[in-house]
């Protein structure tokens, strides 16, 4: 019996011929007006019109700090009636344009991991059907269904300078890039790259001129914003009377050294007192030694102080430039001098590397799932979930890995295993007096509305092993039963309605056990809990301790 | 405004001899002042508030204070710009401390 091979049918290059049929459409296009790989900026449109096509997988650079903006605007200016349809694929949903294309038709379909600043018209767009939603993925997750099911066709990026060949010079925030184009240069993607400058010579090579098939200068650099900066003014003695806890009660306890602090003022407020409370208690060199972290500006003092050994970035942040270049010892740089970063082995180094995430979160329930969706909101998730979950593939052991496995497995019979330490560090009322614990997330009714197959949390409570609020520290892991982790929730959600209606005995009893630990258990003195055990309490101090190489962006000057 | 009165009959330890003050007067902090209110062998609480409405909060702040301390004759008087619970918490535990060692240094001189 024959056979029926499928060649005898099919081209096995059916995508490399689309793409020289595009390649050649945008040469006929552009003509002259292409220098080699470079084109002029009022070119971009044309481009845009003879290499798209209607239905395409389209891969727009736009991270949670570095924007390309100029292709996004322009993406927005193509014609509806010939371009539609389009599958955007986007870690971070940010500017305007990235839900105009969608409001015009441009595109339909959208697969991303965050969406914050754009978060309630996204909700609008999808409720209206403008919008369909594939899936709400962490970066990890996005990143990798590029070399699986989502390879873009044609990707749309940012670098700070190319030259004249087409290499890219991506510097500090090199970011989401290289994993978007190693995912379409090879799979016979098309791509495009807007430049803040075309120049003679890079400082380093980040791309090479082969991954990449045309430049645009862009007519203003593209837009960083500086997500990660805190102003130590606005940290409060709430945050450092929780910052205390952690230190004293988790870090010490644990002997964490390899961690990533998620974003926000409870973390930057941990940052801030090392130097002063983590150097009282003679934790230097014990504790914080290697970090997965952004350069956030509040890390200076502890980095100052020989706290810190060790600091690999998703990206980089504004204004730290100089710093960082000055303290290569520390940080990931360049033979240039300038810092390298790179999300996709960041995420990984925090998933598989770190023994601790700690963040903050928006709600948390009684199983201790949280979730930063509210209703009316689809934020997504970002990294935090590939921060804060342990990493069950992880085979190498530390010792504060090895102490919450042991832990978590108490006479379980179970064979050894570690675990990652996943703690959440919330006020017990956020502003406006909204509780942090609630006894049914939002997320449940986003999902309804939205038709998500699944409610958009960001931690599962199987994965949190320690919930901190100013009343105490709750310790996941040594709680016996679902009855035992409520309570032991409950016991530290202060006057929320859920802390309320805690079980006053078994509270008690919780706390007798360890389970649950107040300030006074640990040892700490809450009148020490005041600004002046901040290292640094304002912006003018990190510059100072910085010997003057931190430069704050414009916003945080206010001097 | 809104005006809140609490009274603890099951003090142990009288507190002070000159008033304490704490905290500030400030959107989203509160003032307390703990002064002796002798042969009372109350410890009574007296709360101006901004905000309306959390009475049962108040009362569970205020007897969960209490109980850490234990203060009799003593009156506690709190002045809220909308603190929040924790705030309100920590001032007090702050306020108590400051009668700690003003007691302690008392002692030792």
């Amino acid at each position: 019996m024959a056979i029926n091979l499928l060649n005898e049918k099919l081209s096995w290059r059916s995508q490399q011929a689309n793409r020289i049929s595009r390649m050649q459409r945008a040469q006929e296009t552009l003509g002259l007006a292409l220098s080699g790989k470079i084109l002029p900026a009022l070119e971009i449109v044309p481009l845009l019109h003879s290499v798209l096509e209607p239905g395409d997988r389209v891969c727009l650079e736009g991270n949670n700090q570095k924007q390309a903006d100029f292709l996004a605007e322009s993406l927005r200016s193509v014609d509806p009636q010939r371009i539609n349809g389009l599958h955007m694929i986007q870690s971070v949903i940010a500017l305007p344009a990235h839900l105009d294309v969608f409001e015009k038709g441009i595109a339909s379909k959208l697969d991303f991991s965050f969406s914050g600043p754009q978060a309630n018209r996204l909700a609008k767009l999808v409720s209206s059907g403008k919008l369909n939603i594939g899936a709400i993925h962490t970066y990890l997750e996005l990143f990798a269904r590029y070399f699986v099911d989502l390879t873009p066709r044609v990707a749309l990026v940012a670098a700070q300078y190319a030259d004249r060949q087409g290499n890219l010079y991506t510097g500090p925030n090199t970011e989401d890039t290289p994993a978007i184009l190693e995912a379409t240069a090879f799979k016979g993607g098309i791509v495009i790259v807007q430049v803040n400058q075309i120049v003679d010579q890079l400082p380093r090579i980040d791309v090479p001129a082969d991954w990449v098939d045309f430049v645009v200068e862009a007519p203003r650099p593209h837009y960083i914003e500086p997500l990660f900066t805190r102003d130590p003014a606005q940290i409060s003695e709430i945050q450092i009377l929780m910052a205390m806890m952690a230190i004293k009660g988790i870090y010490k306890e644990y002997e964490v050294n390899r961690l990533n602090h998620g974003i926000g003022f409870d973390t930057a407020a941990i940052e801030l007192i090392l130097p002063t409370y983590g150097e009282a208690l003679g934790l230097r060199g014990k504790i914080a030694r290697h970090w997965a972290l952004n350069p956030h500006p509040t890390l200076i003092p502890a980095i100052e102080a020989g706290f810190v050994e060790s600091v690999y970035s998703f990206g980089s942040e504004l204004g730290m430039e100089n710093y960082i270049r000055a303290r290569p010892d520390i940080f990931f740089v360049g033979p240039d001098g300038s810092m390298r970063s790179n999300r996709a082995l960041c995420q990984v180094a925090g998933h598989y590397a770190c023994d601790m995430f700690i963040g903050s979160t928006l709600q948390i329930d009684l199983m201790g799932n949280s979730s930063t969706a509210t209703l009316g909101r689809i934020s997504g998730f970002g990294g935090a979930p590939n921060m804060g979950s342990d990493s069950r593939g992880r085979r190498h052991a530390s010792a504060a890995w090895l102490k919450a496995g042991k832990q978590g497995r108490q006479a379980s019979g179970q064979i050894p295993r570690g675990q990652k330490l996943v703690v959440q560090m919330v006020e017990t009322f956020r502003e406006h007096m909204h509780s942090a614990f609630v006894e049914k997330l939002d997320a449940w009714q986003l999902a309804e509305q939205a038709s998500m197959p699944l409610p958009p949390v960001m931690i599962y409570g199987e994965d949190v092993t320690h919930i901190l609020t100013e009343e105490g520290i709750a310790n996941l892991l040594l709680c016996r039963n679902v009855e035992e982790r409520e309570q032991a929730i409950r016991g530290v959600a202060g006057y929320t309605p859920v802390g309320m209606g805690r079980d006053r005995r078994v509270v008690e009893n919780l706390r007798d056990r360890g389970i649950i630990q107040r300030p006074a258990d640990l040892g700490i003195d809450k009148s020490l809990a005041t600004r002046d055990l901040l290292a640094a309490k304002t912006m003018k101090d990190l510059v100072r301790l910085s010997g003057g190489l931190y430069d704050p962006p414009r916003q945080f000057r206010n001097w | 405004m809104q005006r809140l009165v609490f009274k603890h009959l099951d003090g142990k330890y009288s507190s002070v001899q000159k008033p304490v003050i704490a905290g500030v007067v400030a959107s989203g902090n509160l003032e307390i002042l703990i002064e002796p209110s002798p042969h009372s062998g109350a410890c009574t609480f007296e709360v101006n508030t901004s905000v309306t409405g959390f009475d049962a909060t108040w009362k569970a702040v205020v007897a969960d204070f209490h109980q850490a301390w234990l203060f009799t004759d003593t009156k506690v008087s709190i002045n809220d710009m909308g603190a929040t619970p924790a705030v309100v918490r920590l001032r007090l535990d702050q306020a108590a401390e400051l009668v700690a060692t003003s007691k302690s240094s008392k002692l030792g001189g």
